[in-house]
């Protein structure tokens, strides 16, 4: 974390398609990899189950294949990041070298999540996503421009409108997502609405 | 818009201001910290050489990583020791109240707020785990959150959220026998959906939700995320009320239980609250429900048919036949019969000293199959003095269970405690989800804690109201 916070209005990249509905957190980083005290690393960890046999050999899998070793725009189906609560998965999918993930729907807490690490998290149809995976399999190399303002996605001189949540496109868009150093600013607010509460009244 | 409920009003007590963002800044009453999810945020803390802004309203506890076995310091695994030397470090320099091993309080985190009374209604409580929810039971307003929050918390005592929608849960008539609140929230899922939550916070209501005690209303709050909602609450009540009385926080302060409770009685929904949705379930046509795949939804009653994929809707086609592959199991049959190789009773989500009695009623004089390895591990270590005290822990073991301390244990399998190959396992639990159990090639089968001691004993899924009746001694 650095005290620079850049706006994160506009992600472009070349794609990786991840498929299937429900995939939740302790499949993005099993439990075992999250024995750590700081997210450095993880990255190699990302989807280690389903990139890797008892072995340790590669399996069959879009994060294993060198023509999308460089992808940053991740491109998934519903419910994506379901489950625990672990910040470790989108860091591990950042530090594998994600910047954007577009898809049809998000659990609350994993996009939460990608929000406070300047990942924008935006939302299409079904079939929208369909086409758009199916577009990043014939087309590793080409660009998906990720425009979080316009919610619009644009590949292949093909564009489309996408879903962006308000606040977060006004995080984004604004460069305030870091919310630490905004709600600090209201230390005076915050101690006015906790002596307010009969609980704490109480513990004095 | 939802108005008059209880969401609304404990939001309202905790509004801070709007940001720029559009988001409410909300004040947190109670801030819960574990060992997997706090130590990066104090280092981000670090990093910018900020303070803990409300030690007093942060409590710590271990459990994820802490071993079941031994607990002899140090860890004989060595990343465990050190991110509990990390969780030490972190709350002395910060001054953080810590639910150590050695103090006789420590447990899993959703176990231990409720125990203590940490865990009160109207009060807003946050933890990086989503099962935070949990406390929701109590009439509080409780979500898991992220690490880059739980910095935002311990810097600022604060939270960024933004309103959710509300919907009642209404649960009519009775529960029969052998039903018990996992079953409510496994239908619950099975009916609304792994994301049917996702913009919504649940709030329980109705009869059979009324007539529960605080571990059952828990057991519903917990799973609320596994429904894809973010928080799940219960009106608080006498039941709550007599709960809280016990605890540490009002034992020995009636005064101050007198002068709290207008106040939790002001934030229960009105009578005439609007509400986003409504559902109503008939508690009276619950049988108990097990997990046939690898995410919660999937759940079956005990003597209904296992779902064909082409059955299901579209959307969830796909993921039913992976699930059916990795579980093997054939549509058209019943979850009855499934052999079982582990049996695991624990977890936030059942392995409460309520939990514990009622599995050992059934499990006392009978013996745990002979081909299962079947473990109670505490939610608690108050729960495991009390099962002791009261002798369910001689109950276990005298059946052939292991009598374990208290920690998350294979309800994640972040401890030795894991299912080893393809391992199935009845568990009481929350979640199914592949390798969620420590081995990707692990089977899972979500039940409630009686159907956990059943099937350690049959070696198989079994209908619990099958055996209630030949329980002699
Ligand atoms: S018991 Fe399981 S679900 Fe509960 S806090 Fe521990 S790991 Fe999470």
């Amino acid at each position: 974390m650095t005290e620079e916070i850049p706006e994160v209005d506009y992600v472009s990249g070349t794609g990786i398609p991840i498929r299937g509905n429900d995939i939740d957190t302790d499949q993005i980083i099993p439990a075992r990899f999250m024995k750590v005290v700081t997210f450095d690393g993880l990255g190699q960890f990302a989807f280690f189950d389903l990139r890797f046999d008892d072995d340790d050999e590669p399996k069959d899998h879009p994060m294993n294949e060198d023509r999308f070793k460089d992808s940053s725009v991740m491109v998934v189906n519903a419910n994506f990041g379901c489950g625990s609560s672990r910040e470790h998965a989108p860091q591990a999918l950042m530090r594998w070298g994600i910047d954007a993930i577009v898809g049809e729907s998000f659990a609350e807490i994993f996009a939460g999540n990608c929000l406070a690490l300047g990942i924008p998290t935006v939302t299409a149809d079904h079939e929208t996503i369909s086409e758009l995976q199916s577009w990043v399999e014939e087309n590793p190399d080409g660009d998906i421009d990720v425009d979080v303002e316009a919610e619009t996605v644009t590949y292949g001189g093909n564009t489309v409108d996408v879903t962006v949540d308000d606040a977060q496109r006004k995080a984004l868009v604004d460069g305030v997502w870091d919310t630490t150093a905004l709600m600090k600013s209201n230390a005076r607010a915050v101690q006015e609405t906790a002596n307010s509460l009969p609980y704490i009244q109480s513990d004095d | 818009m939802s108005e008059g409920t209880l969401y609304d009003k404990v939001w309202n007590e905790h509004t801070v201001t709007t940001l720029p963002t559009g988001q409410t800044q909300l004040f947190v009453g109670l801030h819960l910290i574990h060992e997997v999810t706090s130590p990066q945020a104090f280092g981000m803390l670090r990093e910018r050489d900020m303070e803990v802004a409300f030690p007093e309203r942060t409590h710590a506890t271990v459990d994820h990583i802490v071993p079941t076995a031994d607990q002899s310091r140090p860890y004989a695994d060595g990343a465990a020791e050190e991110m509990m030397s990390e969780l030490e470090e972190n709350v002395r320099e910060a001054g953080i109240d810590f639910s150590d091993p050695t103090s006789g309080d420590q447990g899993i985190v959703h176990v231990i707020g409720p125990e203590q009374g940490l865990t009160q209604p109207g009060m807003t409580i946050v933890c990086g785990d989503s099962h935070t929810s949990t406390h929701g039971a109590f009439g509080a307003l409780a979500f898991g959150i992220g690490t880059s929050q739980i910095r935002d918390v311990l810097a600022t005592g604060c939270i960024a959220m933004e309103k959710q929608q509300v919907r009642k849960i209404e649960v009519t008539g009775e529960l029969g026998d052998g039903v018990e609140a996992k079953d409510v929230i496994l239908e619950i899922i099975r009916r609304l959906g792994t994301d049917g939550g996702v913009g919504y916070v649940y709030e329980y209501a109705g009869e059979a939700i009324e007539n529960l005690g605080m571990e059952g209303r828990m057991s519903i709050c917990n799973m609320s995320i596994e429904g894809g909602a973010r928080a799940g609450y219960v009106n608080p009540d006498e039941t709550t009320y007599e709960w809280l009385a016990e605890t540490d926080a009002f034992r020995d302060d009636p005064e101050k239980f007198e002068k709290l409770k207008p106040y939790w009685e002001s934030v229960r929904s009105d009578d005439d609250a609007e509400y986003d949705d409504v559902v109503t379930i008939d508690g009276n046509e619950l049988e108990p429900v097990v997990t046939w795949g690898t995410t919660p939804g999937q759940g079956v009653g005990i003597t209904e048919p296992i779902p064909a994929p082409e059955d299901l809707p579209e959307d969830k086609q796909d993921t039913a036949r992976r699930a059916q592959e990795h579980m093997r199991v054939t549509p058209g049959e019943t979850m009855q019969g499934y052999p079982i190789d582990v049996a695991f009773l624990g977890s936030c989500t059942n392995a409460r000293l309520a939990d514990l009695r009622r599995a050992a009623a059934l499990v006392k004089g009978r013996q745990v199959h002979e081909d299962v390895r079947a473990m109670v591990v505490p939610g608690s270590q108050r729960v495991q003095t009390a099962a002791e005290e009261e002798g369910l822990k001689d109950v276990f073991e005298e059946a052939g269970f292991e009598w374990r301390n208290a920690g998350c244990s294979m309800c994640l399998g972040m401890n030795e405690d894991q299912l080893e190959g393809d391992e199935a396992c009845a568990s009481s639990s929350n979640r199914n989800f592949v390798g969620r159990q420590g081995s990707k090639d692990g089977r899972t089968v979500l039940m409630n804690p009686r159907m956990v001691a059943a099937a350690a004993i049959r070696g198989e899924v079994t209908d619990v109201r099958e055996m209630k009746e030949v329980n002699v001694a």
